[in-house]
């Protein structure tokens, strides 16, 4: 039994071995599967990954109308204050008060881009985009405010 | 047909003519130290660089491709930087013994190169015990590495040091092993007769299973003797910054740096010795014609395709397999690798005896 045992240790630890050895040499024979971006020489081609993430932006449509309810959830979620919503209230076409977002104050230079704001968002407003060109001269210029000027919310969000 | 078995001859016959054979032979020690001193600077130089590109390709990256056509002289710019850089000496480093280990090392890696042979009749010094000649020096390399991790007076380079001889030590054992194995076939220590045995086909092809186990062991113990990975923990980068070599900057650094890749080349081309047939063409039985058109590829260009084959294997360990715990590099040695080949060459001596290979 216990030669059996030492066999089949050696089998098994060769085979794990060889398995790893078949996927290097899978990819060493295979340069189609390089993934590396030569990142200045072709900016305009540039392929990112599907989840990267380099800053918060607020999607807009044509009628520059956004999904912001203006709830404050992602103020909340966010663990270090990058995020500052700003409120005010409405009277919407029913002649009732309502609360609205006024402004959503984004520190760029606060946010360490870990999501949980997109995630807090009930209604899908805000999203990350896969920017990352974001050197700027001036440090002020990082406070963005995401809602763009004289845009109101879209019709049936709650 | 170009060989360098003609180029040497007539070298040496165009000497003999000119000067009398004492002065001769000295101006032939020189042309084979200059040689050697370049074949040294040139497989550093595409050493490193292949290592670079074997291990980009195989982390799915582009490796270097900025100095000249696809970074080729991406080493030779290394280089320069190495040689313009200062060589500082640690505070209280034993001086004498911190400049000396780059160059015993370099020097053990120099020696190991007169036995082999490149070509057909191509070989520094045909010694009669050649095999015994490489595997007594090949482990002076550790005194090399001791020396660096004692004299650089750093608790780094000792651990590393002290890690390495335990694992050159202990792996010595199953590549001698498995070198006796062709030994025993062979009955030579003579490198030529070695290979010479070879004529109608290679040991790995004519020895069965017994030898190609050997050459399993003989890689796995070689790649463990050159400090590589999955056996590097002698440099290992996360534990001990870089082992015996932390305090080496500049040209000494340099010199460990193409010593490791020297004893790369060495180890892979003793193995192509051994197993592989060295500088002997391929051949396949009783195909004529197959046999004749690779009879007409130059032995040269067999020896370092061999040679490159197996660092090319080599380069590709290090870039799959996880590095070893020290604990489980012992155990390694000496509960798997030592008894099997202790096994196999009890095996290898029966074959022999009986004459059951082909």
């Amino acid at each position: 039994m216990f030669l059996k045992d030492y066999i089949l240790d050696v089998y098994n630890g060769v085979s794990s071995l060889l398995k790893g050895m078949r996927k290097t040499g899978y990819y060493f024979t295979h340069p189609k599967e390089i993934i590396t971006e030569q990142y200045p020489d072709n900016r305009a081609t540039l392929k990112l990954a599907d989840r990267f993430k380099g800053e918060v932006i607020m999607p807009h449509d044509d009628n520059n109308e956004h999904a912001c309810t203006g709830c404050t959830a992602c103020e909340i979620a966010c663990p270090n204050g990058t995020i500052k919503v700003v409120t005010k209230s409405e009277v919407n076409a029913e002649g009732k008060k309502k609360k609205a977002v006024d402004a959503l104050v984004y520190r760029l230079e606060l946010c360490t881009m870990c999501n949980l704001c997109v995630i807090a968002c009930p209604s899908d407003a805000i999203k990350m985009a896969p920017n990352f060109e974001h050197s700027v001269f001036d440090r002020t210029k990082l406070t963005k405010i995401l809602n763009q000027p004289g845009s109101k919310i879209r019709e049936g969000i709650e | 047909m170009f060989s360098l078995e003609g180029i040497t001859t007539a070298t040496q016959d165009w000497l003999l003519i000119k000067f009398n054979p004492t002065i001769a032979l000295a101006i032939e020690c020189v042309i084979v130290i200059l040689l050697s001193i370049t074949l040294f600077a040139f497989l550093g130089l595409v050493l490193v660089l292949m290592e670079r590109k074997v291990a980009a390709r195989i982390q799915i990256r582009l490796g270097p491709n900025r100095v000249g056509p696809g970074g080729i002289f991406q080493t030779a710019a290394d280089t320069l930087k190495l040689i313009m850089k200062e060589g500082l000496i640690p505070d209280n480093a034993d001086k004498f013994l911190f400049n000396l280990a780059p160059f015993v090392v370099m020097m053990v890696a120099m020696l190991l190169l007169a036995p082999i042979a490149f070509a057909k009749n191509f070989q520094i010094w045909d010694i009669n015990i050649g095999v015994l000649y490489i595997s007594a020096i090949s482990s002076l390399s550790v005194i090399g590495i001791l020396m660096a991790g004692w004299a650089s007076n750093n608790k780094y380079s000792l651990l590393g040091a002290m890690r390495s001889g335990a694992q050159i030590v202990s792996y010595e054992l199953s590549a001698g092993f498995a070198v006796l194995t062709i030994v025993v076939l062979t009955g030579s220590l003579q490198i030529s007769e070695i290979v010479a045995a070879q004529e109608n086909g290679w040991w790995l092809f004519k020895g069965h299973i017994p030898v190609i186990i050997a050459f399993v062991l003989y890689i796995i113990a070689v790649t463990a003797e050159t400090n590589r990975a999955p056996f590097d923990l002698a440099e290992a980068e996360s534990e001990l910054t870089a082992g015996f070599h932390t305090e080496y900057s500049g040209m000494k650094f340099a010199l460990f740096f193409l010593a490791e890749y020297i004893n790369i080349f060495i180890v892979c081309a003793i193995g192509a010795t051994l197993f592989l047939g060295g500088w002997m063409p391929l051949h396949i039985g009783h195909w004529e014609s197959f046999n004749h058109i690779m009879d007409y590829i130059p032995s040269s260009i067999w020896f370092m395709g061999k040679t490159f084959f197996l660092i090319f294997l080599i380069m590709w360990f290090r870039w799959t397999f996880p590095r070893l715990r020290v604990d489980q590099l012992l155990n390694l040695e000496w509960k798997y690798l030592l008894p099997i080949s202790l096994f196999n060459l009890l095996l290898v001596t029966v074959i022999a005896i009986m004459g059951w290979h082909f």
